[in-house]
C-alpha cells in the first residue's frame, strides 16, 4: 500500500497517538492539581508496574487484532502460566531460570493451540478464543486442585524478578518497554509484520498477492500466547500468591487498552505504541481515581465511558479521513 | 455432514469425559464408610484458612465414623455458593456446614435444604439467622474487633494517627461485624481517642485485588499510620505491599492471619503481632455440632449441652451461637509453635 | 426414506438433541440424584436468566452484530430494583422502571452501533464495563434482601401443583414468540437478509438502522427482566449479580447453530443448546465437578461443535482428491 492512502493512514495513526498523549497529559495535569502526590516517584512506579503487565499482553493482542482476529483467552493464559510457574517452583521441580522458560514455552503452546483452532479448524477467532478462555481456565483449576501458590512457597529470586531494578527502573517496566519496541519493529520493518496489516485490511487481496495468511495468523496467535506467557511469569513474580482465579478478566483490560490505543478492531491499522499509550491512559485514570479517593466502584463505569469515547473518536477521525481521501481523489 | 455430526458428538463426549475425570479430583475427597454425611461449604476453596478448618473437620469425621467432603466456589462471591447448596440438597447430605459470603443471598437455598431435613450449621461467617440451625463462632465478635484495635494501638507510636482497613468482600457477615465493633471501640474508649479509621477497602479475599486495593489505600492516604486487615488473604497482601514499597515498619500492620503465611512478616517486623484462633479446632467443633444434629442427638436450642470430642463440653448460647473460645495473639516468640 | 432423513440428520438441531440425550445418560451414570424430577426442575430454574438473554442475542448475531453487555445490564437492573425497593418503592412500580432502564441501555447500544456507526463488539465491551460500573455506583457493595414472599416464590418456586418453575413459563412464552417472529414473519426474513448482507438488505428496502436499534433495545429489556428474575431467585439484589453470565449465553447461541458472521440460525437450536449446557453443568455438578472444570467441557464443546464439521470436511475433501489422482 503506497501513495496517498498510505500516507494519510500514517498521519491518522500519528494524530490518534497524539490524541491519546493529549488526553493523558490532561488527566495527569488535572490529577496533579488536585492531588500532588500523583507525581511522586513511588506512585508513578506503582502505576507503571500495574500497567506493564497489561501492556505486555496488549502487545500480543495488537498483533492478533491487526489480522482481523481477537484473542479472548488472554486472561486464562496469563493465569495458567502464572500458576504453573509458581507451582513448579513450589514443588522444587525446576530452578528459577528453567521455570521461567517453562512458563514462556507454555504460553507459546497455548497460543499455538488457539492458532490451530482458528486456522486449521476454521473457527472464527471470537468463538475459538471464547472456548479456549474456558478450557484454559478449567485447566488452571484442574492443575491447582483447589490449592494456591503462596508467596512464602516461592524462592526470593523469583519474587524479585519483577521488582528488582535495572538502572533504577524495575525489571517489569523495562521488560514491557523492550517488548513493545521489539514488536513495533517487527510490525513496521519486517515483511511478515507488514503482511499482517495486509491480511487485516483485505484478506482476499492478501491471499491473491501470495501472502501466506494462514501461517501468519497462526504465528500471530502463537506470539500472543508467548507474550501472555511472559506476562504470566512476571505476574507470578509480582504478586507472589496465585490461585486458579488469577488474571480473570484481564482480556477485557487488554482489549480496552488496544481499542483505546487506536488499533482498529476490524484489523489493518494500529500500532503497538498506540496500544501501550492506551494501557497507560487507562492505568493512569484508574490511579487518578484512587488518589482522588473516589470510591473503587466508580472505576469500572469510567473505564466503560473511556472505551466508548475512544472508539467514537476513532470513528470520527476515520470518517473525516475517508471524506478527505474521496475529495482528493475526486470520487463522488 | 451427518458423519461430521457423529464425529462432533464423539469428540464432545470425549472432552466431557476428560473434564469429568479431571475435575472431580478438585472437589475434596470423602472418607470411606457409612455414618453421617457432612459437607463443608466455605467462602472459597483455594484458601489455606478454610483448608485448615477442613482438616479439623476430617479429624472429627474419623473419630465419629462419619463422612466428610468440602465443596465450594474458587471465587468468594455471594451468589456463587447457591448452586453448591442446591447440589448438596439434591445429594441428601446429613448436614451442611457453611461460611457465608453474603448472608442473604444463600438464605432461600439454605431454607429449602432445612425443609428437606438437612441441618445447616454456620461457621466462621454466619448465614441469615433464620437460614441456619446453629452458628459456630470462632470467638466473640466484639472480642475479635477489639483485639485488633488494641494491637494496632500498641504498634503505632503514640497510638495516634490514620488507620485503614483492608477487608474481604463488602458483604461478608463476619468482617463487617468485626469492623463494626472496631469502630465502636475507637469511639467509646478514650485510650483510642487519637486513632481515626479513615477508609475500608475490599480485597474480596483475592490476592491480586487485595494487593491493588492496599496500594490504592497507601497512595490516597499518604499519612496512614496503620493498616488492620481482618482476613488472612488481606493481611498477607498488605504485608507484601508494605515491603515492596519500603513502608514496612513505617506503617503498622495487624489483623487476622494464619501463622505459616505470616511467619516471615512477624520475624522481620512488618506485622509484629496478629490474632487468630485455632482454625483446625473450629472445623473440628463445627463437624461435631453438625454430625450430632444430623443424628438427632443435639437439638440446637439455647441451653443445649453437648461434648465435642477432645474439645470438651459446650453449651449453645443465645441465638443459637456456639463460641469456640477467645482469640489468640501470635508474636515472634510463639509463632514457631504452630504449623497451619 | 433416507433421502428425506439425510437433511434432517445434517441439521444442528439433530446433533443437539443427540447431545442432550447423551448428557442425560452421562448424568444418570455419574450420580443417582440426577434423573429426578426435582433435580430437573432446579436445573431449569438455574438456567432461565441465561436462557432469556440468549433469545435476543441470537437475533442480534443473526443480524450481524453482537451484544456483550447483557450480563451488566442484568446486574444494573438488579441493583436498581434493590435500590428502589430499599427506598420504599413497591415492586409493581419498580419492575417496570427497571425494564425501562433496560430499554434505555439497549437504546444507547443501538444508537452507538447504527447512528454513530461504531463496531458492536467494542461498543458492547464498553457498555459491559459501563453498566456494571453503574450497578456498583447505584448499590455499592450492599445486598438488598427481605423481599415479599410472593416475589421470592416467583423466582425460586414452582407453579402450584407442578414442578415447573415460574421463570420457565416466562422463557417458554418468550421462546415461542421469538420463534414465530424469526421464522414466520417478514421481520425475521429482514433479520436474515441484514445478516447476510447489510448493503443488499438496505437496497432491498430494509430499514437496517431501525431494525438493529430495536434489537438492542429488546436485548436490554430482556436482560433487565433476567435481572428481576435472578434477584427473585436469589432473594438478594447485588451489583455483581450475573457476573460471568455472558460467556454461557454467547456459547449457547453459537452452539445452537447461529453463525457468528450473521445470516444463519434457529431459535430451536438456541433453546436446545441452552438446555444442553444446563444439563451438562448439572450432571457434572452432581458428580462434584467444580464449575471451573465444567467450563472446560463447555468451552471444548463450543470449539468442537464449530471446528469438528470443518476439520472432518477438509479430511473428506482431501480423501476425495486423493482418489481422483490415483
Amino acid at each position: 500500500m503506497t501513495g496517498a492512502p498510505a500516507r494519510a493512514l500514517a498521519v491518522a495513526a500519528r494524530l490518534r497517538e497524539l490524541g491519546i498523549l493529549v488526553a493523558l497529559g490532561l488527566v495527569v495535569l488535572a490529577v496533579t492539581l488536585l492531588s500532588p502526590s500523583f507525581l511522586h516517584l513511588d506512585n508513578l512506579g506503582q502505576v507503571l508496574l500495574s500497567v506493564s503487565l497489561v501492556a505486555i499482553a496488549a502487545a500480543g493482542q495488537t498483533i492478533v487484532v491487526l489480522t482481523r482476529n481477537v484473542d479472548l483467552s488472554v486472561g486464562s493464559m496469563v493465569g495458567l502460566v502464572a500458576f504453573v510457574t509458581g507451582d513448579l517452583l513450589k514443588q522444587h521441580a525446576l530452578g528459577v531460570p528453567e521455570a521461567v522458560l517453562a512458563g514462556c514455552v507454555l504460553g507459546l503452546g497455548l497460543g499455538a493451540v488457539n492458532g490451530a483452532i482458528v486456522t486449521i479448524g476454521r473457527v472464527p477467532a471470537i468463538v475459538a478464543t471464547l472456548g479456549t478462555l474456558n478450557v484454559y481456565r478449567g485447566l488452571d483449576f484442574f492443575v491447582a486442585g483447589g490449592k494456591e501458590v503462596s508467596a512464602y512457597d516461592l524462592p526470593r529470586a523469583y519474587l524479585g524478578i519483577a521488582t528488582s531494578a535495572v538502572a533504577g527502573i524495575p525489571v517489569l517496566i523495562v521488560a514491557a518497554a523492550v517488548i513493545a519496541a521489539a514488536v513495533a519493529f517487527v510490525l513496521r520493518s519486517t515483511r511478515p509484520g507488514r503482511a499482517l496489516y495486509a491480511i487485516g485490511s483485505n484478506p482476499a487481496a492478501a491471499d491473491a498477492v501470495g501472502i501466506p495468511s494462514q501461517r501468519l495468523v497462526f504465528a500471530a496467535f502463537a506470539a500472543s500466547g508467548l507474550l501472555c506467557g511472559v506476562a504470566g511469569v512476571l505476574w507470578g513474580s509480582r504478586f507472589g500468591t496465585v490461585n486458579a482465579f488469577a488474571a480473570s478478566g484481564l482480556e477485557l483490560e487488554v482489549i480496552a487498552a488496544v481499542v483505546v490505543g487506536g488499533v482498529n478492531i476490524f484489523g489493518g491499522s494500529g500500532t503497538v505504541f498506540g496500544a501501550m499509550l492506551g494501557a497507560l491512559l487507562l492505568g493512569t485514570i484508574d490511579n487518578a481515581l484512587t488518589l482522588l479517593r473516589l470510591s473503587q466502584f466508580w472505576l469500572q463505569a469510567i473505564d466503560g465511558v473511556v472505551i466508548l469515547l475512544a472508539v467514537g473518536a476513532d470513528a470520527t477521525i476515520r470518517g473525516s479521513l475517508q471524506r478527505a481521501l474521496r475529495a482528493r481523489s475526486g470520487r463522488r | 455432514m451427518s458423519g461430521n455430526g457423529a464425529r462432533g458428538i464423539a469428540l464432545a463426549a470425549a472432552a466431557v469425559l476428560l473434564a469429568a475425570c479431571g475435575g472431580s479430583g478438585g472437589g475434596g475427597g470423602s472418607s470411606s464408610g457409612g455414618g453421617v454425611n457432612v459437607a463443608f461449604l466455605p467462602k472459597q476453596v483455594n484458601n489455606p484458612y478454610f483448608d485448615t478448618a477442613a482438616s479439623g473437620g476430617q479429624e472429627a469425621a474419623k473419630e465419629l465414623g462419619g463422612q466428610f467432603k468440602q465443596v465450594g466456589p474458587s471465587e468468594a462471591s455471594g451468589s456463587a455458593q447457591v448452586p453448591y447448596i442446591q447440589t448438596l440438597t439434591q445429594q441428601h447430605v446429613g448436614a451442611i456446614v457453611v461460611s457465608a459470603d453474603d448472608p442473604d443471598a444463600i438464605a432461600p437455598a439454605l431454607k429449602q435444604a432445612m425443609q428437606k431435613g438437612i441441618k445447616v450449621v454456620g461457621y466462621d461467617s454466619s448465614p441469615a439467622t433464620d437460614a441456619r440451625n446453629v452458628f459456630v463462632n470462632q470467638a466473640d465478635s466484639k472480642d475479635i474487633g477489639e483485639i485488633q484495635v488494641k494491637m494496632i494501638c500498641e504498634e503505632i507510636p503514640g497510638c495516634a494517627g490514620e488507620v485503614g482497613i483492608v477487608s474481604a468482600t463488602s458483604t461478608a457477615t463476619n468482617q463487617n461485624a468485626w469492623i463494626d465493633f472496631m469502630q465502636k471501640a475507637i469511639q467509646s474508649n478514650s485510650q483510642y481517642a487519637n486513632l481515626k479509621l479513615v477508609k475500608t477497602v475490599y480485597g474480596n479475599d483475592d490476592p491480586q485485588t487485595s494487593v491493588t486495593v492496599t496500594q490504592g489505600l497507601l497512595q490516597s492516604y499518604p499519612n496512614l499510620k496503620g493498616i488492620i486487615s481482618p482476613t488472612s488473604v488481606g493481611i498477607v497482601a498488605a504485608a507484601q505491599v508494605l515491603e515492596q514499597t519500603g513502608r514496612a515498619g513505617k506503617v503498622a500492620l495487624t489483623g487476622l492471619g494464619t501463622p505459616n503465611s505470616m511467619k516471615q512478616y512477624v520475624k522481620d517486623g512488618t506485622a509484629r503481632e496478629f490474632a487468630l484462633w485455632n482454625v483446625k479446632d473450629l472445623g473440628y467443633l463445627s463437624y461435631y455440632v453438625a454430625a450430632l444434629m444430623a443424628q438427632g442427638k443435639l437439638g440446637g436450642k439455647q441451653g443445649d449441652k453437648f461434648t465435642a470430642g477432645r474439645l470438651g463440653s459446650y453449651t449453645i448460647g443465645q441465638g443459637g451461637v456456639v463460641l469456640l473460645g477467645p482469640p489468640f495473639v501470635f508474636k515472634a516468640d510463639n509463632i514457631d509453635q504452630f504449623n497451619f | 426414506m433416507s433421502a428425506a432423513l439425510r437433511p434432517l440428520l445434517r441439521r444442528r438441531e439433530t446433533l443437539l438433541v443427540v447431545l442432550l440425550a447423551l448428557f442425560v445418560a452421562l448424568g444418570s451414570a455419574l450420580s443417582p440424584y440426577f434423573f429426578d424430577a426435582q433435580n430437573f426442575s432446579d436445573l431449569a430454574d438455574d438456567l432461565m436468566e441465561k436462557a432469556i438473554m440468549a433469545l435476543p442475542l441470537a437475533l442480534i448475531i443473526i443480524a450481524g452484530e453482537i451484544d456483550l453487555s447483557v450480563e451488566s445490564m442484568l446486574g444494573l437492573s438488579s441493583a436498581l430494583l434493590g435500590l428502589s425497593f430499599g427506598l420504599g418503592l413497591p415492586l409493581w412500580a419498580g419492575i417496570p422502571l427497571v425494564l425501562l432502564v433496560g430499554a434505555l441501555g439497549g437504546l444507547l447500544n443501538g444508537l452507538l452501533v447504527t447512528w454513530a456507526r461504531l463496531p458492536s463488539l467494542v461498543v458492547t465491551l464498553g457498555t459491559l464495563a459501563l453498566y456494571r460500573g453503574l450497578a456498583y455506583v447505584v448499590l455499592g457493595p450492599r445486598a438488598v434482601s427481605h423481599w415479599p414472599a410472593a416475589f421470592n416464590a416467583f423466582g425460586f418456586g414452582d407453579v402450584p401443583g407442578t414442578l415447573v418453575p415460574w421463570p420457565l413459563l416466562v422463557f417458554a412464552a418468550l421462546a415461542i414468540v421469538f420463534a414465530f417472529v424469526l421464522h414466520r414473519t417478514w421481520i425475521g426474513r429482514q433479520l436474515y437478509a441484514t445478516g447476510k448482507s447489510q448493503e443488499a438488505a438496505r437496497f432491498a428496502g430494509v430499514r437496517v438502522a431501525r431494525l438493529k436499534t430495536m434489537l438492542f433495545v429488546l436485548s436490554g429489556v430482556l436482560a433487565a427482566l433476567a435481572g428481576v428474575i435472578l434477584t427473585a431467585r436469589l432473594a438478594s439484589a447485588r451489583a455483581d449479580n450475573g457476573q460471568g453470565f455472558v460467556l454461557d449465553v454467547v456459547t449457547a447461541v453459537l452452539l445452537g447453530g447461529v453463525n457468528i458472521f450473521g445470516g444463519e440460525g434457529t431459535i430451536a437450536g438456541v433453546v436446545l443448546a441452552v438446555f444442553v449446557i444446563g444439563v451438562l453443568r448439572n450432571a457434572l455438578t452432581l458428580a462434584d465437578v467444580a464449575p471451573d472444570a465444567q467450563s472446560t467441557a463447555v468451552g471444548a464443546l463450543l470449539i468442537v461443535s464449530v471446528a469438528g464439521p470443518n476439520v472432518v470436511g477438509r479430511i473428506r475433501a482431501a480423501w476425495r482428491n486423493r482418489e481422483v489422482w490415483t
